[in-house]
This record gives structure tokens, sequence and C-alpha cells, in this order.
């Protein structure tokens, strides 16, 4: 038996925002399920499936959500899954999702992620001490700040690197209404005058705690063809790797998870030249290094190379690859639905839906996530065209 | 769908692990005693799934310590359910249906002594309205049982019978934590605990872990199974509304549903059933809505009345189903998995032997 084709046809988000005291979780979900619904044209009757993804439970306070949302979300007298896998949970839920459709099961898959960090305090959550487990007690920033140090020294980028990265994300935001950060003016320099947090990640290089969700509609091929579907944004192929926090010879700059599941992925879609072949690309960059890192660990740089794509204007929304044309993780993060952003706006860019931000004629774009300690990767290919695998 | 079969089970239930939340210490033997059983490696298994709870653990994250179990290198194909490890299961079966895998490995774990268990649980509700009141689960069971008595749905009698049959199954069983020879009288003649339930009714408060190999029975890493395995013949989950005031707690309408997806017809011959039901009256709750006869034997292992590790208690009933399909004391076994307030949750996977 083989794999059925299956697209995102419907994509929902909320305005991402540092707080949303005016609606409750059911309520915060609702917004991005029933713009999702919408856009796909359909109500709950036409869900066969509904797959819930957030990272941990301690950032709202409550244990195992959704439970307690099964009425809101519609997925009452239907199968309910809950996804976990730490910062990438976004895009694994979205792929177990598709695994719902493409196993054959099921012909109409609502699936939505979120964060409300503002119920909780996502640093405390975070921070509870393990016994022999290296504290994070600096949060995300301090975890991540050596594991960039490492990177500018092996590679030698020049320092404005990482402030070219959040110069760009910023005003790419500009362009996406639901964007948390829309900070006018934002350049190379006023970000690297802003203060320094974890040397050498500036303030302005670190993403927000937002509040936010994201929810897709994916459909079985028969679906999209007997609706007349506009623009379904195929799954080409998609791909999860993990690996342990610590081992002996672990490279936490460059992980292997990551390289392995871009190796296999790219194999599965059949590109051989990511950099030639893929569009645009949507890729979880919380801290603004994190792109050049990513570009190499993903093989669309050499590796020490991928801060001169940075450097050229490559990954500019004007460039050859444009990357995170909507903001990015930089511009808003609700953690849980970071991920799932990132998959949802790679389908809205092949779809020709993202609006102000859309990079014209995207065929065929990536959608990226990680999490942990760059341990768990999850990523995807949509296009606009039926895959031919 | 593709023919896929359960190929290793193990388990580790006990009252109290002396170990770390996270249960990697536990994890290890369980993994050794899978590769035992199949003499595969970690390079046979094309997709790792396991289920977990951050709050029992009482930290975030707290599956990203246990993949320490799996080994470093090579990185696998993982993903992870804050759920019963039952529902682990059920993606990695979907994973094998898409042809990504043609293996998985999966395991839960659990350390519900770290807490109170019962006063944990009463974070799954409604944040804004319920959980500031503290509805424990037991109280919650025992306001479900009381219903059930008022109405005549069963009697005392009846929940004692699930009681003293749970107890007794589990004599067979080395890691029941609650066993033992036990009448219906016996059951009567102790003190109420939540009345109208007594302790013998609720399931005892457990740690553990379980893991379980399935594959394709295409593949050719199938051919070097050793002998036993179970085609898993009908697999699905359905959900209820969390509000206990929305709907009718004598009933668990996911449970049929999930049932009539697994394929189970009314009066289908189902040798053995593994029912998750943490309290007496829920196994009754449960026998109805998926059709059970008087000619099924109900939960051979003791059930969760005789150990009930959160996390890996649902993956567990799949296990006990399966071990009575390997040895041919069942040709079909029906196994089940809750979870949720009052039995919101359910999953029915049916197992047959090969013919």
């Amino acid at each position: 038996m083989s794999k059925q084709r299956a697209a995102v046809i419907g994509v929902g988000q909320t305005h991402y925002r540092a707080k949303r005291p005016d609606v409750s979780m059911p309520g915060l979900l609702r917004e991005a399920i029933d713009r999702a619904l919408e856009d796909a044209g359909m109500t709950f009757a036409d869900i066969d499936a509904v797959v819930v993804g957030k990272a941990p439970d301690l950032f709202e306070g409550v244990m195992m959500p959704e439970l307690f949302l099964a009425e809101s979300i519609g997925a009452v007298g239907k199968p309910l899954l809950r996804v976990h896998t730490a910062g990438s949970v976004g895009g694994s839920t979205a792929i177990v999702a598709a695994s719902l459709v493409q196993s054959g099961v099921h012909k109409r898959v609502l699936t939505v992620a979120y964060e409300k960090q503002s119920e909780s305090n996502a640093m405390w959550a975070l921070s509870v001490p393990v016994p022999f487990t290296m504290p994070v007690h600096a949060g995300a920033g301090g975890y991540f700040a050596p594991h960039v140090r490492a990177y500018i020294r092996r590679s030698g980028a020049p320092s404005e690197v990482g402030a070219m990265v959040a110069a760009k994300d910023r005003q790419n935001a500009l362009r996406n209404p639901y964007a948390h950060l829309h900070n006018e003016g934002t350049t190379v320099e006023t970000v690297l005058a802003s203060q320094m947090l974890w040397d050498p990640v500036r303030y302005d290089e670190t993403c927000p705690s937002s509040d936010g969700a994201c929810a897709m509609v994916i459909a079985a091929e028969d679906v999209v063809e007997t609706r007349g579907v506009e623009a379904p944004a195929w799954i080409h192929g998609q791909v999860m790797r993990s690996e342990p926090l610590a081992y002996s010879e672990r490279d936490q700059v460059n992980p292997r998870a990551g390289r392995d599941a871009a190796a296999y992925l790219w194999k599965q879609v059949g590109i051989t030249d990511p950099l030639e072949e893929i569009d645009c690309a949507e890729i979880y960059v919380p801290f603004s290094w994190f792109e050049p890192m990513w570009m190499e660990n993903l093989g669309f740089a050499a590796e020490g190379e991928g801060w001169k794509l940075t450097e050229r204007g490559v990954t500019a929304l004007d460039g050859s690859l444009p990357v995170n044309m909507s903001g990015g993780v930089l511009s808003s993060n609700p953690i849980g639905a970071s991920g799932m952003i990132r998959f949802a706006e790679a389908a809205l860019q092949v779809r020709g839906r993202a609006g102000e931000h859309q990079v014209d004629g995207a065929r065929r774009a990536l959608g990226h996530a990680y999490g942990g300690g760059s341990q768990f990767f999850a990523m995807w290919v949509v296009g606009s065209e039926k895959p031919t695998n | 769908m593709r023919d896929v079969s359960v190929v290793g089970f193990a388990q580790r239930q006990m009252r109290e692990f002396d170990g770390s939340p996270n249960c990697v210490e536990l994890l290890v033997p369980v993994l050794g005693e899978l590769w035992e059983q199949t003499g595969w490696s970690k390079t046979d298994i094309g997709f790792w799934c396991s289920g977990s709870s951050d709050y029992l653990a009482g930290r975030s994250f707290s599956f990203v310590t246990a993949i320490d179990a799996l080994g470093a290198v090579p990185p696998i194909s993982e993903s992870h359910v804050e759920m019963d490890a039952a529902w682990a299961l059920y993606e990695a079966w979907l994973k094998i249906q898409t042809g990504e895998a043609d293996s998985a490995l999966v395991y839960g774990f659990g350390k519900s002594s770290a807490s109170p268990l019962r006063r944990t649980l009463a974070l799954q509700l409604d944040p804004y309205t319920v959980t500031p009141l503290w509805p424990d689960t037991v109280s919650i069971a025992a306001l479900q049982a009381r219903l059930g008595l008022d109405q005549g749905a069963w009697d005392e009698k009846a929940l004692a019978e699930v009681a003293a049959r749970s107890r007794s199954a589990a004599v067979d069983n080395e890691y029941a934590i609650r066993k033992g020879a036990t009448s219906v009288d016996d059951v009567l003649a102790q003190p109420l605990f939540a009345d109208p339930l007594r302790r013998w009714d609720c399931a005892p408060v457990t740690d553990g872990a379980a893991g379980m190999i399935i594959a394709a029975t295409d593949a050719p890493l199938f051919d070097r199974v050793r002998e036993r395995s179970a085609a898993i013949t009908g697999f699905a989950h359905h959900t209820d509304a969390s509000s206990l005031g929305l709907r009718d707690l004598l009933r668990a309408p996911s449970a049929a549903a999930a049932a009539q997806a697994a394929g189970v017809s009314d009066g289908a011959a189902i040798d053995v059933a593994e029912l998750h039901a943490p309290f007496s009256h829920q196994e009754l709750i449960l026998r109805r809505e998926l059709g059970l006869g008087d000619d099924t034997e109900i939960n051979p292992s003791g059930g969760a009345l005789a150990a009930n590790p959160m996390f890996s208690a649902g993956l567990v009933r799949i296990g006990e189903a399966a071990a009575r399909v390997w040895s041919g004391r069942a040709r079909t076994a029906l196994a089940h998995a809750t979870s949720g307030p009052a039995l919101q949750q359910n999953l029915v996977c049916v197992l047959e032997g090969a013919s």
C-alpha cells in the first residue's frame, strides 16, 4: 500500500500578541480554527479527526488541555490526538495530521497548535531543576548563546550577520498583519544598538513571547478534486528526526539529526540542489544567528558558508531564496504553534495566498521546526503541483 | 490497510519506582527485553513513539530525557504524544500505514507516586471553572458510581464482583501490585473509601513503563520475527466531551464509536478483552458500550484494578491481549485504553492470531 496524496486546503491564524486577556484558551483556538475552516470552505461537520499540538503543559498550567478543549475545537465524537515534541511540536503535529490522511484512514483532518504563554510563566516552566540535567535557568537564550558563539568562531562570520537577519525578519513582519512585532524602522544599526542579553545575542535578535494559535485543514486527493479546491498546497515530503540532548562528540551547532532529516527530505522529494530547487523557506529561527546555522544544517550552504547567503541578500524577500517571509519566529513566537506557523506559511506561499509577503511564483516551499536542545527536527516540503513521487 | 502485527511486549509495574520521574532506568531493561524477544536491534526499528506526561514528572519536556534510553546515534525518526502510550501505538501504526516505516517501537512511562495523583489529575479539567474547585479523580468516579446506583444501572454487588474477579485473576500476573484470591463477600466487608467505592474498586497508584514492537507483515524484516505475532485487525479511538455536566456519565459513546470504527460488531466473537477501567463501575460501562457478551473473558491480567501505571496502562492492556493471542488462549482479543476524566477518551485495538 502506498502513501495517499494529501494537501493543505485551509490555513487560519490568530493575530499574535504578548497577551490575549480578551479570550480564553478555547476562544484563542477558535479564532485560528474558524479561519482555517472558512478558508477550506468547511464546517466542523466536514472534519473526520482533530490533531492538537502544543509545547509543555506547564506553559499554561493545564494537564493535557486538549481534553477540556475537546468541545470547543469540534473534537467530540471524533478521534483526537495530542502531540508534544518540544519546540518542533507545531511541525510534528502537522506531520501527524498529514499521516492520518496519507495512511488512508481519514479524508479531512483539522490540526491546530497553540500557546497562551501569558497564562503562566514560560521562564519558570523551563527552569524546574532536574537532577543530573544541565539547568536552563537563563531560559532558552542562555542555553543557545554558546552555540552561536561557537558558530561565529568556526565560520569566521562577520559579527553583524545576526543583526542583518533580525533587521530583515522584522522588516518582513511589517508586511504580515498577524505578526506580533511590528517594529517600524528596524535596521542593522538599531539592532546592533539594542541591549546585549546573552552575548552575542542582543534584545532585537531574540524572539518575543506570544499568545497565539495556528490551524490547518489537510485533505485527501479525492476531496481536493471533488471540491474543486483552487489552490491546494500539496505535501511533497515530510520528516522527523531526534537525537539525545547530550552524548560524546555531539555537535550542537550543526546537529546530525537536522542534517540527516534534511538529507532524507531532499531525497524523498527528489531535490538534488535545494538552493536552486526550493523557492522560499520558513525556518525556525528564534535567535537571529540560527538562520545561517540552519542554512548549513539544511544543506542550502556548505559548512561555514551559511552566513554568506544572509550577507549577500539571498535570504531577503527579494533574494533568490527568501527565508522567513512572514517575519519568522523572531517576530511571533507562541512556542507550541511556532512550528505549525512555519509549515502553514510555506503552504500559503505555494497557494499564492501570502498577501504582502508573497514570493512571486513560489512553487515549492520548505517548512522547518526544531526543538529541545537542537535535538528534535520536523520539516516538510509543500508544492503548488501534485507530487510525482 | 497494511497488515501490522504485535511482535514484542515488555512491562514493569510497581508501587513505587525508586528512580527519576523520566524512568530512563526503567526503560532500559524494558527495551532490553524487547530486543531479546524479537532478536532485533535499534537499526531494525523504523519509527519510535512514546506517551508520557510532563505534569506527572513535575517538569517540562520529561520525554526529552527519556530518549536517552534509546541510544545516541544515528538520530531516529521519533515522535511523542502527551497521552497514554496506546495512542503512541496508534501514531506508530499510522506511520507504518503510510509506508514511511515498516516497524515501530512504542513506549510509555510514568511515576504516579511522585505526587498526589488524584489531585494532580484535577489539572485535566476546565482550568477556568472546574479545576479551581479541585474535584479529584476518585471523587469524580465516586459521583459516577453513585449515579449508577441511584438509577439502577448497577448495584453494590456488581461492583464487588468486578473487584473480586480482578484481584483473583491478578494472582497469576507477576506485575500486578494488588492481588489475592478474593470473594464478593471479602470485597463487601471492606470499608468505604469514597462512598460508594471501596479501595479495591479504585485502581492503585502505580509506577511503571511498558514497551511494544509492531511490524508490517509484508516487510522483509518480519521474516526474522521469532514465531509469535498478533495481527492488529482493528484500531480506532474517539473522544467525548470533557464537561461532566454535559454528558450522561453512565455512558461512554466514544468507547462504542471506537469499537465500531475498529470493526467490532455487536456479538462479535471476542475471546478475551483487556479493558482499561480504573474503577469497578467503569468496567460495567465499557462492557455495555463495547457490546461484550458473557462468553468473553474480561481482564485475565487483573486489569487496571490490579495495577494502573499512568501513561502506559493502556499499552499494557494491548500487550496483555497480545500475550493471550501469542499463547493461543485467545484467537481474537480486544484491548481498550482510556484517558481523561470519567472515561472521556477511549481507544480500541483488536488483535487476532494467525489462522
